[in-house]
């Protein structure tokens, strides 16, 4: 009993803490969003996604999340697997030098991919440069799933790393023993084992590239809006709470039910075999 | 030609040599053990049979065929891991089915061999059961299903037993004594454990330092090791300075004692390697020498005595009981006398094998 006071007492702070920043904010939220201007109470703020305008930047964002999560897949998980497969001592340097982008700020970053990208920028130096046509892809849909599939690579190649890091070698050994060739053991056994890596790192891209809105705001230069660009400017332009609450909140559904049909593909999937 | 044969097998790790100049002959159907203390090549000569590393240089034949460049997955080999390494994704049919199921042979014929290889390694009914739901011994058990389904020609075991305890390590080594005898082909083991591999082996390869110490029966490398790594790392062993002066005689410790060993030449420094449980104790100026008991441990089937003689503290291990500070004669009969050639240098501690 006495130890039981004791845990909880410790987790005192960290639950202070999501009490004021998490739980607190969501609330309030939660009460813009289901009252009007004028503080009656409303579910228009929930339905307004139904405005075409609005549904069609979530389909927008649904969009440019799925590819960036695909396209951010198929880069990362050769990427991981070569990693891991390196023979040199230094293999966390070479993580290292994966990760150190992410500790730079984010910002700096997408202006960078703004100049690269302009119309005179480095990009199409380069192309004019050896007399290749010049691409006009700055504000447009591209840039911005370039941009993201930048930014959130990291997010896709760690966990993935990390998976397969966890795979015993001599695991994989077995299954040429047993006769299995190289494409029979990556896709029976390196990619059954290593899933768990690619489900985290699947909701780790898709959910903030769902909800993203610099990335757009920059490389999409405001031709491309995404709902979160469509929930920002209810909050900083139209100064309309109640409405962004209420996108935010379907946001948010979305947001979680992606990450609940991500986590029933990896139960059905261990079916009592992992546990 | 032999079934299995490596010849001149050199292999090394980060400059590091593992393998020199290895040569070994294995029979077909035979137990064969590779035993040494780690680090002695015994892991990597099986690792190169198995496909998973290449030699620097040399050749490795099976049955006639060179297999030096044969990938694993091509290799009629099977392997036992240390580790298991069973599947933790599929259920005990499925790693068991594995291999068969790349083999594409037919659902019948592999529901069959599913059941009877479980029957073999004593866990009929567990088809459907989890890797996790498993103990380690059972998990071993699985590891050796899953491999033998595929009939390999030789089937390979690393320290299949290391993570066991006691009890189960002697009961696994009857079956895999068992289930050897069932199958009729060819097992290479590799241990540490030298009771394990005199238990179960019909030849057994003492490995040292990259070299083969010495091939031989499990009594002929017992009771005849042929120099003092092998007279050590086989049991326990007093292994003692001496001269040999002629044919049948050897001074050792300041004393002259008979011995069968013949052709070492005369006046030629020796080890003379003699067993604890040779020595005999008898009362004081019975023996070739007199000494006083300093240690006396009770180890269940035995004592443990320690007898400090000659200048030189003897293990001696016998069924009866001394004091401590018991005055004792030694006695050895001439045929338990094993006589060594002592190493010419250092390096020459591993001896290298000339057949």
């Amino acid at each position: 009993m006495n130890n039981r006071f004791k845990t909880s007492f410790l987790a005192a702070p960290y639950a202070l803490w999501v009490l004021i920043c998490t739980i607190l904010p969501l609330l309030y939220i939660l009460g813009y969003a289901l009252t009007s201007s004028t503080g009656s109470f409303t579910l228009a703020n929930l339905t307004a996604i139904a405005d075409p305008v609005h549904l069609k930047s979530l389909w927008l964002s649904i969009k440019v999340a799925f590819l960036t999560t695909v396209i951010c897949l198929v880069i990362a998980y050769p990427v991981a697997l070569i990693l891991h497969n390196l023979k040199i001592t230094n293999k966390g340097f070479i993580v290292f030098m994966f990760i150190l982008p992410m500790w730079m700020n984010f910002m700096l970053r997408i202006l960078a991919w703004q100049i690269i990208l302009s119309n005179n920028g480095i990009l199409n130096s380069i192309l004019s440069a050896v007399g290749l046509p010049t691409l006009h892809i700055l504000y447009t849909k591209s840039a911005v799933t370039l941009g993201m599939v930048y930014d959130f690579l990291p997010y896709m190649i760690l966990p993935i790393y990390n998976a397969l890091s966890k795979i015993n070698d001599q695991v994989i050994e077995a299954a040429a023993d047993l006769g299995a060739n190289w494409l029979t053991t990556f896709t029976k056994i390196t990619i059954p084992l290593s899933k768990d890596g690619i489900i985290s790192g699947i909701i780790m891209v898709f959910v903030p590239a769902l909800s993203s809105f610099v990335v757009s705001n920059l490389l999409g230069g405001g031709k491309v809006l995404l709902i979160g660009n469509v929930i920002e400017q209810e909050f900083t332009l139209a100064r309309n709470w109640n409405l962004g609450s209420g996108l935010s909140i379907i946001l948010m559904i979305f947001v979680i039910l992606s990450m609940s049909i991500m986590n029933k593909v990896d139960d059905s999937e261990n079916g009592g075999m992992l546990v | 030609m032999e079934f299995i044969q490596f010849d001149h097998v050199s292999k090394s790790y980060d400059k590091q040599l593992v393998l020199d100049e290895l040569d070994l002959y294995i029979k077909e159907n035979t137990f064969v053990t590779l035993l040494g203390p780690s680090g002695c090549g015994k892991t990597t000569t099986l690792r190169l049979l198995g496909g998973f590393e290449k030699p620097d240089s040399g050749k490795i034949y099976l049955n006639g065929n060179d297999i030096t460049a044969l990938p694993a997955n091509l290799r009629p080999i099977n392997t036992v891991f240390q580790k298991y390494a069973l599947f933790p994704h599929m259920t005990i049919e499925e790693n068991i089915a594995f291999g068969l199921n790349i083999q594409k042979k037919s659902k019948e014929y592999i529901q069959d061999k599913i059941k009877y290889a479980l029957k073999l390694v004593n866990l009929d009914g567990f088809e459907k059961r989890s890797i996790d739901s498993l103990s380690g011994g059972q998990q071993q058990r699985i590891a050796i299903a899953r491999a033998i389904v595929n009939e390999p020609k030789v089937l390979l075991l690393d320290e299949p037993l290391g993570a066991l305890d006691l009890k189960l390590r002697q009961n696994m080594q009857y079956e895999l004594m068992k289930i050897k005898q069932e199958l009729g082909i060819t097992f290479l083991y590799v241990t540490h454990d030298q009771e394990e591999a005199l238990t179960m082996s019909d030849t057994i390869v003492v490995m040292n330092q990259g070299y083969i110490q010495q091939i031989g029966t499990p009594e002929d490398i017992y009771n005849e090791p042929e120099n003092a790594f092998v007279a050590d790392f086989i049991g326990e062993s007093n292994i003692i300075e001496g001269i040999m002066i002629k044919d049948e005689l050897v001074s050792f410790l300041g004393v002259q004692v008979p011995c069968v060993d013949k052709g070492f030449g005369t006046m030629k420094p020796v080890d003379v390697v003699i067993r604890p449980e040779d020595v005999e104790l008898g009362a004081p100026g019975k023996g070739f020498m007199d000494g006083v008991i300093t240690d006396c441990l009770f180890k269940g089937v035995h004592y443990e005595l320690d007898v400090q003689c000659g200048g030189y503290e003897w293990l001696v291990h016998t069924t009866k009981y001394f004091e401590i500070g018991q005055h004792v004669s030694l006695n050895v009969i001439p045929f338990n006398i094993q006589i060594m050639n002592k190493p010419e240098s250092e390096d020459e501690e591993v001896m290298k094998e000339d057949e």
